[in-house]
């Protein structure tokens, strides 16, 4: 791209609207301006400092991890949090936490990406891999399992990943590159699904503050378009390859109607996290119980983790177990034909949905 | 009219995971000029070998994926409206790849 002359036949009667002396480059789709590349860098970088000190997100001294998987959104947060560190002495300790599914071709790709991420941006990196936690890779799960319900193995088993590494890191914090494009989708999920108890959660900045390690998401009023024009622009190291358990996984329909919507009045985004965050849940509703799991002591609503219900049934030669509402671990063929009828509703596509 | 097109962000695999393509596209007969509109028609033809529904929609790029012609947003442009001249770089990249 180094040989690209500036053009000045599209750069004239497009200023900048903020310093109105250089070329127009990006239309913001939060406020329909017109900016240049400085401008856009100095305000998105401002409105994420903006969310860090408003929220109160951080404290001096903390050990931040940043759930890194190689794409970009966490490619860019771990840029721009390392950079307003050191600007505005945040005084963290920076880490990366990457998990690895055991997904050849995909993951072990996309884990170069963070171990270059590693070195360009000086900051430490963990990988825990599904393998020694679980005994199982992603590619053993699916060998077994087929392409059915890989991605709620996947799903579930990634978020005690990332747990468990934050703890092996002995941080207080996990941060995750889930942007604004990203919630709203996850509103309107949870709203088409009738989950109250995560529609209630999943606009929350900041979430498991109750357990050991909170979780936050210092993109949540960032919009997917500005984070990839930010890694463009800036030349950012990111993967972009879908994974090749989940094909068409983007499909969703879900993030469909939200680019949709996107085109027409970008703002909807704001306005489906903001109309998510202003939810009002009845108060006789019965939420869900948080308590922890017999076997291996995670938060869980149940007897047994997601996870270990999950490991039983793989351990055993029953990978049908858990998925679905069915709990029991001797299969009747009842708990079989409801277990399949649950298959459509229960199986989702990855992408990183459940937060 | 001599392009340089690149394609990122998972693009790039529906045209046989090249990512940069200099080409050369011809005026359509009794046409004056080109667009961006034709373009995207001549790109469909010629260099998507999978999947075009992941590029396209009706006539335009599907929603979530960004265009840069000469590194500046196609929404200041005027989109598929947008004229185009010999030697322009336009770059598409999806945003509907994993974070």
């Amino acid at each position: 791209m180094a040989e690209v002359e500036p053009k000045q036949k599209k750069a004239s009667g497009r200023q900048c609207c903020i310093c109105n002396q250089r070329r127009a480059v990006l239309k913001r789709p939060k406020t329909l301006e017109q900016i240049c590349r400085e401008c856009f860098y100095a305000v998105f970088e401002d409105e994420i400092h903006r969310v860090i000190v408003d929220n109160q997100l951080f404290k001096p001294g903390e050990r931040i991890a940043i759930g890194a998987s190689g794409g970009k959104d966490s490619t860019v947060l771990a840029y721009v949090l390392s950079e307003l560190n050191r600007r505005h002495k945040y005084g963290l300790d920076l880490f990366l936490l990457s998990v690895d599914e055991g997904i050849t071709g995909y993951r072990d790709d996309s884990l170069e990406t963070v171990k270059r991420n590693e070195i360009q941006y000086g900051l430490p990196l963990k990988v825990v891999s599904y393998k020694d936690l679980y005994g199982w890779t992603m590619d053993e799960i699916v060998k077994m399992i087929g392409l059915k319900n890989n991605c709620t193995f996947c799903g579930v088993f990634r978020r005690q990943a990332l747990d468990r590494g934050a703890a092996l890191l002995k941080v207080d914090k996990l941060v995750t590159g889930h942007n604004a494009d990203d919630i709203a989708e996850t509103v309107l999920l949870n709203i088409l699904r009738g989950d109250i108890a995560r529609l209630s959660r999943c606009t929350s900045i900041t979430t498991g503050e109750d357990g050991p390690i909170p979780r936050c998401k210092p993109f949540k009023y960032t919009y997917e378009k500005e984070i990839v024009m930010y890694a463009y622009f800036k030349r950012l190291d990111y993967f972009s390859t879908e994974c090749i358990y989940s094909p068409n996984a983007y499909r969703g329909f879900a993030r469909e109607f939200i680019k949709d919507l996107e085109r027409i009045r970008p703002r909807a985004i704001l306005d489906i996290i903001k109309s998510g965050e202003d939810f009002r849940i009845s108060t006789s509703t019965k939420m869900p119980e948080q308590g922890t799991c017999e076997r291996c002591g995670y938060i869980s609503s149940q007897k047994w983790c997601k996870a270990c219900v999950l490991l039983e049934g793989l351990n055993r030669g029953l990978p049908k177990l858990g998925i679905g509402r069915s709990r029991g671990l001797n299969g009747h063929k009842k708990d079989i034909e409801q277990i399949n009828q649950m298959n459509n509703i229960q199986s989702k596509p990855c992408g990183s949905l459940d937060f | 009219m001599q392009l340089t097109l690149e394609f990122g962000g998972g693009l790039e695999l529906l045209c046989q995971s090249v990512k940069i393509h200099k080409v050369n596209v011809d005026l359509q007969a009794g046409k004056e000029k080109l667009t961006m509109r034709d373009l995207l028609s001549w790109v469909r033809t010629n260099l998507i070998k999978e999947r075009p529904e992941m590029f396209m929609k009706g006539e335009s790029v599907r929603p979530g994926v960004l265009v840069l012609i000469n590194d500046c947003d196609w929404e200041l442009s005027g989109q598929l409206d947008t004229t185009l001249v010999e030697k322009d770089v336009i770059v598409f990249i999806s945003t509907l790849h994993g974070g």
